[in-house]
């Protein structure tokens, strides 16, 4: 037995680590799936004031801070009972659909593209955001001005980019005025071009991935995600949704306070990152995907012209149910325009410019869930609360841990197609590392991975005698 | 009956003060900065924080401006290489004995604690943090006391008792493991002394005394209120 360990994952939010066990000649025995840090939000919360939870939780992370800002936000509404002004509930899905195009962005654009553009096999002195700018500078320019809108229509409503103060339980802090809103009017149309340039470049390079389509993630499993009444895509409200690998809807309407029938958590013995499962089947059978792929399986529809457009195509060519995590990068692509569609909606609406933007209220209910969907995937804060309003108990499902039993599956195949033999080649490295950073999961939701990291793998044959060795 | 007139220098400018006046009444009516912090305008000054500290010609120690009262002849240094190290240490040692998380307290751009380091450009402690696990007193219907962020400065204690009259903060227990307590450790929300008036709020420096509901960065303090309020203290209407 030998066993390969790739650590850091690069090109991820976060720290991770994959081991690859091989037999005696040198096939592929196991993979494991390592999150490596250890975060305590949901003990060290406990006694702090409900209110104080939006701003402690968005700490979790820096990309994508505003996803934790309003899944705690609504989880603080419902220990209050209250039910938000219709302008604030505009305003946080528009800052929320703003977040879901930077991140995607940054996902696609600075973490992807090296191994989409430059090949997996390049060289991974270059194979980084730096490359990327060097041989397609069009493209790069693009990438940065997506993320750069996204993040200016944060800043316009919340005053900062990151960690703002603005979504607070009740609503939001301030109301939104004419000349910001026709600010972030002016700029969304050059973000959509982008967004439509970019899905048309990705679909037309479609037949190189043919192997990786297959082979990354390439399995059968359910998918969640939000959905509305009707069935349309929704990130900021609405009720859960699984859907089965055939098609079936398996469950529908699933509203926030009642997730824990439906999904359990496991804890993995090589991670300290939790897994989720599909209670009804089981643990480790209950397999589901989230994400921006788990949303474009489990709805129906976006709801907005272009993406639906885009949504029909996507599932001309992969089916009902899409299954490769490769389709990650493509179903980002259709959200960054549905979620530029959304924000041309909401900021048409006159009622956004309504003053009432917040509702108050003591502690009128002593447990309050909020769901969301994060650009990762479906956000769950849960929190009790005593009279006074002190957390007692604090229970969070970021969205990456949905992923976490799909992910290590994914590793497994892509090794498992990758890796014959004894010799490591740093290709092949790439492509596990780049199967797993295709669900773009976010691990500590906090640290950052560097452009060009030191990678390393080691083969280490049963006395622990180190047999090669690859790092970059 | 006029107060009898002093003479002082304050570095190094002669200025006629009153007697009983202290250094820090004397610098400010002179236009001349001392820093504080546990000192508020018009309550009996405690010199809790160490952060007014001045030197005093032909003494070595180093004397707190707010308690110490003026002398016929005295020369005061206000600002100077050793006094600026003093102060920063004193910032320092509040920063590290409890829990000051300022990117997620409610009184985040509003604190004097965090405006007094970045004055001192503290971006970094020289010491440990010590970390110590502290409660939190949520039993008050609208106030919350975090003892995480207090830095024991007693303004509270101070304007409940001389200005309110109520008297419900108090000081338990001594050094690291000094505590403010409502009437004889009882919850704040079952102290019946307690008028629920907030100026304890109003005063405190940091976001140790808070409103309940308000989200970070929120909480803001109106400290006026409490400086007028005393300064109308005997004032016939």
């Amino acid at each position: 037995m030998k066993r390969i360990t790739i650590e850091p994952v690069s090109r991820i939010e976060g720290h991770g680590k994959i081991t690859i066990q091989l037999d005696d000649k040198g096939h592929v025995a196991g993979t494991e799936f390592h999150v490596t840090q250890i975060r305590g939000f949901e003990k060290f919360t406990e006694g702090r004031p409900y209110y104080e939870m939006p701003g402690i939780t968005a700490r979790i992370c820096g990309i994508c801070p505003i996803s934790h800002l309003l899944a705690s936000s609504k989880a603080c509404d419902a220990i209050m009972a209250v039910r938000i002004p219709p302008a604030a509930r505009k305003l946080r899905e528009l800052v929320h659909c703003a977040q879901i195009v930077q991140s995607h962005a940054l996902s696609f654009f600075y973490l992807a593209a090296p191994d989409l553009l430059l090949g997996m096999d390049s060289d991974p002195a270059t194979r980084n955001v730096m490359g990327v700018i060097a041989q397609h500078p069009e493209l790069a320019r693009d990438g940065i001005e997506l993320r750069k809108f996204g993040l200016q229509v944060v800043e316009v409503l919340a005053h900062e980019r990151v960690h703002p103060s603005w979504i607070v339980p009740g609503g939001v802090a301030t109301p939104l005025g004419v000349q910001a809103r026709d600010r972030m009017l002016s700029e969304l149309q050059p973000a959509k071009a982008i967004a439509e340039r970019t899905i048309k470049f990705f679909k037309g390079a479609l037949d190189n991935y043919k192997e990786e389509i297959s082979v990354f993630g390439s399995f059968p499993t359910m998918y969640a995600g939000l959905v509305d009444g009707k069935g349309n895509l929704r990130l900021y409200d609405g009720s859960l949704r699984f859907r089965s690998a055939t098609g079936e809807i398996v469950e529908d309407q699933i509203a926030a306070e009642d997730y824990k029938q439906w999904i359990g958590e496991a804890s993995l013995r090589e991670s300290y990152l939790k897994a989720p499962f599909f209670k009804p089947q089981g643990f480790p059978g209950g397999v589901y995907r989230v994400g921006p792929l788990g949303r474009l399986n489990a709805a129906d529809r976006c709801g907005t012209p272009a993406a639906d457009a885009e949504f029909r195509e996507f599932h001309e060519r992969f089916g009902v149910v899409a299954h490769s995590a490769f389709l990650y990068h493509y179903a980002r692509l259709v959200e960054i325009i549905y979620a530029l569609e959304r924000i041309e909606v909401l900021l048409n609406d006159p009622n956004i410019l309504d003053t009432h933007v917040r509702a108050t209220a003591g502690v009128n209910a002593l447990e309050g869930v909020g769901m969301i969907e994060a650009p990762r995937g479906t956000l769950i804060h849960h929190y009790k609360v005593n009279e006074e309003g002190a957390i007692t108990w604090a229970n969070l499902i970021v969205a990456t841990g949905h992923n976490n039993l799909a992910i290590g599956r994914s590793v497994q195949q892509v090794s498992e197609h990758y890796i014959d033999g004894t010799k490591l080649t740093e290709g092949m490295l790439n492509h596990v590392s780049a199967v797993v950073r295709a669900y773009d999961p976010c691990l500590s939701c906090s640290t950052h991975a560097d452009g060009s990291p030191a990678m390393t793998i080691q083969l280490l044959d049963v006395e622990g005698e180190l047999l090669d060795e690859v790092s970059n | 009956m006029a107060q009898k007139k002093l003479s002082i220098r304050i570095d190094g400018q002669l200025i006629s003060a009153e007697e009983g006046q202290t250094i820090l009444q004397a610098a400010k009516a002179n236009g001349k900065y001392i820093p504080t912090l546990c000192a508020l305008d018009g309550l009996t000054p405690v010199g809790a924080c160490r952060v007014c500290l001045v030197e005093v010609s032909g003494v070595d120690r180093l004397f707190p401006a707010c308690t110490t009262p003026i002398q016929d002849g005295m020369s005061v240094t206000t600002n100077s290489p050793r006094l600026t190290r003093y102060r920063r240490i004193s910032v320092e040692l509040l920063l590290i004995e409890r829990n000051h998380v300022c990117a997620v307290c409610v009184s985040n751009g509003h604190c004097e604690l965090q405006s007094m380091a970045t004055a001192f450009g503290i971006n970094t402690v020289e010491f440990a943090y010590n970390y110590p696990k502290l409660s939190l007193d949520t039993s008050h219907p609208r106030f919350v006391l975090d003892h995480n962020r207090c830095i024991l400065c007693t303004r509270c204690v101070r304007v409940c008792a001389e200005l309110e009259g109520a008297h419900v903060w108090d000081l338990t227990s001594r050094g690291i493991h000094a505590r403010i307590v409502s009437e004889m450790n009882e919850k704040w929300g079952q102290a019946t002394s307690c008028t629920s008036c907030g100026k304890c709020v109003q005063a405190c420096p940091t976001g140790a005394l808070a409103e309940k509901g308000w989200a970070v960065e929120e909480m803001v303090k109106n400290l006026g209120t409490v400086t007028t309020l005393v300064h109308r203290r005997g004032v016939e209407v």
